[in-house]
């Protein structure tokens, strides 16, 4: 596995944490509600074939809360102001649940500096079919066990006693979650007038026992999408990267290079 | 010293065996457990509870705002308010409170609330809260915008309560063209405003502070909790190089009088466990939402969780000063050296809580009336005129 570097850099006037390792084509990883923390040796995985990056999103981890930050847009226009700072050509975006959420955001407004989408149990979208589950109702126990289908990984997870910065970060998490996306609950009544926007390839991920955003809420999500595809991982909840992360790694790189040569053969 | 019965109107007869395996009476026990003829009869019992309030010699009558939630009916207080307007005569109606952020638009508020004093002949006491965390859950609104919604809606409503004729009003969260309240409200320059709180510095800055002044009232705290936050409040005022009144302060506490000690607890002791373990109870996730409070002040929650959410029982919340239960005479005594030490001008009794019948509730409210209230206002005179 390839180590990531810690680094901090400032966009509009936050001071983001992000960290950024391997070599290959640009992968910007977008944390989920959790924050960074549980996508760290994922994204450790990825950097074996991409450069990834995973920044902290403003208001989550080790970045700043800006005064700015009120609503999914802001952390959009961020993005899009971050992807411009960093100089970044051709990015594959993967964002899980929440981040799903804001790249979908990034993308409906530009995808100049995009390659592609690929989108783990994302939030942005609501879906009258099913009902989501309520994360901020959920003990944090009772939350990993509902986004884990392995139990005895549930178990292995909960037997580890977060540190006091991690459990202060775990805070700092939730509270920044809820400013984004307590009201509508994780989605934004427009974005689907603009989805069709989005004139990159997009791959859709999810597991087939999500019980944040079930099933139906992908379903729905390919639809709205123009030439989407949908890859359901059996035997898994709401979070692929950490409970399938192979198979949601091989999902990647399978889409990715797929892409490169398409491109090649163009 | 003057007295407020204060009525929270649960639904006390909900079914508790039926019930028992939620873990809240608060928005996840279906509504099915609520039958609307039931509803109906205390409806009709509790509002006859607060008009006799009045005969029975109360300075005031209070009611509040809760959702979804066996802890109390009154989602709507503009509603329990206007329907005691007309059935009394000489009692304050206090609203404690509305819970301003859950309101898509305030300037309704301010509008009900004009209304209701108008028509009392400004007889209305207006509190303002942000509600509870499990508010956020039914209603939706942003818990991490509760203080700036709540400071915003205050300002709206002020604004339309004593700038004449047409203004305007932008906001973050509330944007009007036309500010222009027909009717004004009937006091001058508006309703007293009265700030009801768990216990916060930041909340008792803002509440005494020398433009606003606003009553301050501790709820349902450990006596300790009462003492600390009533001190910090007079020592605000005279950081702002002022001195607090009396009459800046109440305290709002549940109270049980039979005619014995023995006989008080006796009584009381399901009533009031009922109160607090079945109806009052949720879990913390409910409780504090994120964002709800501060991330510091969150930082404790885990360590002190089964303070919160665990069960209680009527001796453990006697010692600590949260109920006051007895004879006429112990509660007299408790009251009387409370009332010397803190000097509160207003007391909230609730003298109505969780399951405790109609003929309990009445024979208690008569045996404060009659035996507790006259001797705590001669003590306060006497105190006053000395």
């Amino acid at each position: 596995m390839a180590a990531l570097t810690k680094t901090t850099i400032e966009i509009s006037g936050c001071k983001t944490t992000l960290r950024r390792g391997g070599a290959g084509p640009t992968l910007l990883y977008l944390h989920g509600a959790g924050g960074s923390g549980n996508v760290l040796a994922f994204a450790e995985k990825l950097a074996e074939h991409f450069d990834v990056i995973l920044p902290d999103h403003p208001g989550f981890g080790e970045s700043d809360l800006p005064p700015w930050l009120d609503n999914i847009h802001d952390a959009a226009y961020f993005y899009l102001e971050f992807l411009s700072k960093l100089n970044l050509r051709d990015v594959h975006i993967v964002g899980s649940s929440l981040g799903g959420w804001v790249a979908l955001e990034i993308a409906v407004r530009s995808t100049e500096r995009l390659k592609s989408l690929i989108l783990s149990g994302a939030a942005g979208l609501n879906c009258k079919e099913a009902r989501r589950g309520d994360i901020f109702m959920w003990e944090p126990p009772q939350r990993i066990r509902n986004m884990i289908v392995d139990q005895a990984l549930a178990d292995k997870l909960l037997s580890v006693k977060p540190s006091e910065e991690q459990a202060a970060i775990a805070v700092k998490n939730e509270f920044a979650t809820a400013r984004l996306a307590w009201e509508p609950r994780f989605f934004d009544p427009h974005l689907h007038k603009w989805l069709h926007r989005i004139n990159v390839p997009v791959q859709i991920v999810w597991g087939d026992t999500d019980s944040v955003f079930p099933l139906p809420f992908g379903e729905n999500l390919q639809r709205h999408i123009p030439g989407a595809s949908l890859t359901i991982i059996p035997k898994c909840g709401h979070l692929p990267h950490v409970e399938q992360p192979d198979r949601f790694k091989s999902i990647i790189t399978s889409f990715i290079g797929n892409l490169a040569t398409k491109g090649a053969a163009a | 010293m003057k007295f407020t019965l204060f009525h929270l109107m649960p639904y006390a007869d909900l079914d508790l065996e039926a019930t028992k395996d939620y873990s809240t009476a608060w928005l996840q026990t279906p509504n099915t457990f609520y039958n609307p003829e039931k509803g109906a009869a205390l409806y009709e019992r509790y509002l006859g509870e607060l008009e006799r309030g009045e005969e029975l010699g109360f300075d005031g009558i209070a009611v509040n705002e809760h959702h979804s939630t066996a802890y109390g009916m009154m989602p709507s207080p503009i509603v329990t308010a206007s329907a005691l307007a007309r059935r009394t005569k000489t009692v304050t109606i206090a609203i404690l409170g509305s819970a301003l952020p859950l309101r898509g638009h305030p300037l309704t508020l301010a509008e009900e609330h004009a209304m209701i004093d108008t028509i009392t002949r400004g007889r209305l006491i207006t509190g303002m809260v942000r509600g509870i965390g499990a508010e956020y859950h039914v209603w939706g609104v942003n818990p991490v915008f509760s203080h700036e919604r709540f400071h915003e809606a205050h300002d709206l409503i002020i604004q339309a309560w004593t700038e004449p004729g047409i203004s305007s009003f932008h906001g973050k969260h509330y944007n009007h063209e036309y500010v222009n309240l027909w009717p004004r409200p009937y006091q001058k320059p508006h309703p007293p405003i009265w700030i009801p709180s768990q216990g916060s510095r930041e909340t008792i800055e803002w509440a005494a502070h020398p433009k606003r002044k606003y009553v301050y009232l501790q709820t349902f705290s450990p006596i300790k909790a009462v003492q600390k936050y009533l001190k910090m409040y007079r020592d605000q005022c005279e950081h702002y190089g002022y001195t607090c009144r009396d009459e800046q302060l109440g305290w709002a506490v549940p109270i049980y009088v039979a005619d014995t000690d023995e006989t008080a607890r006796k009584e009381a002791k399901v009533h009031y466990e009922n109160f607090r373990n079945r109806f009052l109870k949720m879990p913390v996730e409910m409780l504090l939402p994120p964002g709800y409070s501060s991330v510091e002040s969150m930082k404790g929650v885990a360590a002190t969780k089964a303070q919160i959410v665990g069960d209680v029982t009527l001796e453990l919340c006697m010692d600590l000063g949260m109920f006051i239960c007895g004879s006429p005479e112990t509660v007299r005594q408790k009251l009387e050296h409370y009332w010397k030490e803190m000097r509160f001008e207003h007391l909230l009794s609730m003298l109505q809580f969780g399951t405790l019948p109609a003929d309990l509730t009445a024979r208690s409210m008569d045996l404060f009336a009659k035996d507790v209230m006259p001797k705590l206002r001669a003590v306060a005179a006497t105190a006053k005129a000395a």
